[in-house]
């Protein structure tokens, strides 16, 4: 036993093991899974499910994310940018007397600022989110996993990272088996 | 009493008629989508109708080289009536753009869950639209290789600037940031499909194209949290963007002083005549695309009633446009107001005054009818014919009031050449070509939200305790 076990750490250390992942049915399974892999103690894990579960998020992260903040930056650059560019424009680099008009025109200002306001809202919410999660990322060890290819239409998958304080390889995989996975896989690195 | 009975059973089976049909579960809806663009085979009604598309883009391509080389004047456009198909057919692209946002922000941030299903292609059609309607206005100013510095704040060796006090300035903000943002929107709905097309799909090929563009999606929690709070921004953001899109484009007329063109009403006027035929439009190619691909459970009855329903009620208040423009010139006292209404109906172009009345005010009224919105056929023609009479209304707002201004030495009529029309009907082109290749290589419905309409998708929080 004890040469099967040498040869198996052995083996891991040459295919480093990112986590254990496991396989559930519904969502209600993986909502319930979470919930128990939390309550055990673990604390780097991740849900996966082809539909946005709002709940999982509150059970594995507990933090909301700080897009919010990012695009009413955004925002406020967009409209400070309008602004700006159209008063230098207008009346600083080449001002120009049309029909007796003050150069700085404030309200005539206004809907190009609030298109431009918009525009670096959307344009922060959409890159902001994409930089949040990371993305573009073309590699990540979950994909290692063949029966992962069903997280984007209807299984749902719940990864316990190796990197967690309280990850056992044997312990976790039976962890997960408990838990009413269809299936639990090693996630190769 | 027995009839009030009917009645309600009626009322409730309307209220729960379902937005997907009977026996789905995530696998299906899925399969029923993505089969789509993974299909080997192209059915030969699509090919037939890429090819006709074709036709017209190349048509397009045509008419914009030939203008290109010998200039505008190959339209009929000519003082008078120096605004004439550019202006009108830019207005009406942009009008049909509006009911995709209307679709996939307003009704998102109303929690319609109706419009799941087919805000995809609406926002496809938006984008096309737009894409569309940007050709004229460019091409209009006869040089568009110059209109880099006409129209945006681009640092010449001139040191000129745009002139922001014109809406037509406005317009050119209003639309860019339109089709940007749109483009995101679209753009970032579609990353998780996209990430099932990449999963499903057999071929090398397919499987590297749709990784690329599906960035690494990979669904975790984390993910759709940020994502779910991104998509509520850029509705919250778009709904206020595509209100003012359609409100800078009445501007373009209203700030003018020319009659029939200088009122109040002309924003909100022209936000309802947008969203009416933006209406019309995706019935036009909802109801053939459903009966094509065989997506009459996704894209049910229920979402074509509602359709119908959205495009009388914003043809109603189109109709009240019209009154209030009529009474105004009345009431105005104004001689040139009331003489522009006058000739508006009884001039020269009296016939598209009457045929735009008699469709938008008259014919829409046959919506009020179950039996006419639960005909797709019948339905089909009315949304075409609305197309139409929305052309026809910014061809009357356009044409007869520049055609006749304030003194008669300086009338004129304006008769469109046969560059217009190609030019008009190589847009039509160029938005079927881009929407043929669209439901072929792209998931056309939302897989992930339509899965969320399905009781698979319910969790209940206090399930088992948590232990």
């Amino acid at each position: 036993m004890g040469g099967t076990e040498a040869m198996a750490h052995a083996a891991e250390r040459e295919n480093p093991l990112y986590g254990v992942m496991a396989e559930f049915d519904s969502v209600q399974a993986l909502v319930d899974a979470s919930k128990r892999a939390v309550a055990a103690g673990f604390t780097k894990m991740e849900a996966y499910s082809p539909i946005p579960v709002e709940e999982l998020n509150d059970i594995i992260h507990r933090k909301r994310t700080k897009l919010s903040q990012i695009v009413l930056a955004g925002g406020l650059t967009g409209m400070a940018t309008g602004f700006a560019m159209q008063y230098w424009m207008s009346a600083v680099d080449y001002p120009m007397n049309i029909g007796g008009r003050p150069y700085a025109t404030w309200t005539a200002f206004v809907v190009p600022s609030y298109e431009l306001t918009i525009l670096f809202s959307a344009l922060a919410a959409a890159i902001g989110m994409f930089a949040l999660n990371g993305l573009p990322q073309p590699y990540h060890p979950v994909f290692n996993v063949e029966r992962f290819s069903m997280a984007s239409s209807d299984k749902f998958f719940l990864v316990i990272e190796s990197a967690d304080p309280r990850f056992d390889h044997g312990g976790t995989t039976r962890f997960l088996g408990e838990q009413g996975a269809k299936g639990v896989y090693d996630v190769a690195a | 009493m027995a009839n009030n009975v009917h009645a309600q059973a009626r009322a409730t089976a309307v209220l729960e008629a379902p937005v997907i049909g009977p026996g789905h579960d995530f696998e299906t809806v899925t399969e029923t989508v993505a089969q789509i663009p993974l299909a080997k085979r192209t059915p030969l009604g699509w090919v037939l109708g890429f090819l006709i598309g074709l036709s017209l883009l190349m048509l397009l391509q045509a008419s914009l080289g030939y203008l290109v080389v010998k200039g505008i004047g190959i339209w009929g456009t000519n003082i008078p009536v120096g605004w004439a198909f550019p202006i009108v057919n830019f207005v009406w692209w942009i009008g049909i753009g509006h009911a995709g946002t209307l679709i996939s922000a307003i009704l998102l941030l109303f929690k319609q869950q109706w419009r799941m299903s087919i805000s995809r292609f609406a926002e496809a059609m938006t984008i096309f639209a737009v894409a569309c309607a940007a050709i004229f206005p460019v091409f209009h100013t006869g040089r568009p290789w110059l209109a880099a510095y006409w129209l945006f704040p681009y640092p010449n060796t001139m040191a000129l600037w745009p002139q922001f006090r014109s809406p037509l300035i406005w317009d050119v903000f209003a639309v860019s940031t339109y089709a940007t943002v749109s483009i995101v929107f679209w753009y970032v709905g579609l990353v998780p499909d996209l990430a099932t097309m990449r999963d499903r799909a057999a071929s090398r090929v397919k499987k590297v194209v749709f990784g690329l563009f599906s960035l690494g999606w990979r669904g975790s929690a984390r993910h759709w949290h940020r994502y779910e709070v991104a998509s509520l921004i850029l509705a919250g953001l778009s709904t206020p963007l595509v209100l003012s899109v359609h409100t800078v484009v009445s501007f373009d007329f209203a700030v003018s002083v020319m009659p029939g063109w200088h009122a109040t009403i002309f924003p909100p006027y022209f936000v309802a005549g947008a969203i009416y035929s933006g209406f019309a439009m995706v019935l036009t190619l909802a109801i053939p695309i459903r009966a094509a691909y065989r997506l009459e459970d996704l894209i049910t009855m229920r979402h074509i009633d509602n359709m119908a329903k959205v495009m009388l009620a914003t043809g109603l208040m189109v109709g009240y446009g019209y009154t209030m423009e009529a009474f105004y010139a009345w009431y105005s006292g104004s001689f040139y107001e009331q003489q522009m209404m006058w000739n508006r109906m009884f001039g020269p172009y009296g016939w598209s005054y009457w045929m735009l009345i008699s469709i938008n005010v008259g014919m829409v009224q046959f919506l009020w009818f179950k039996s006419v919105r639960e005909n797709t056929k019948l339905l089909f023609v009315i949304s075409l014919l609305v197309n139409v009479g929305m052309w026809l209304e910014r061809f009357v707002i356009v044409v007869t009031t520049l055609a006749r201004d304030f003194i008669p030495s300086s009338w004129g009529m304006y008769y469109p050449t046969f560059w217009d029309f190609a030019t008009y009907f190589g847009t039509i082109g160029l938005f079927l070509t881009l929407f043929f290749l669209f439901i072929r290589f792209v998931p056309m419905i939302s897989m992930f939200e339509v899965r969320t309409l399905l009781p698979q998708a319910k969790v209940e929080t206090d399930h088992h305790g948590g232990h």
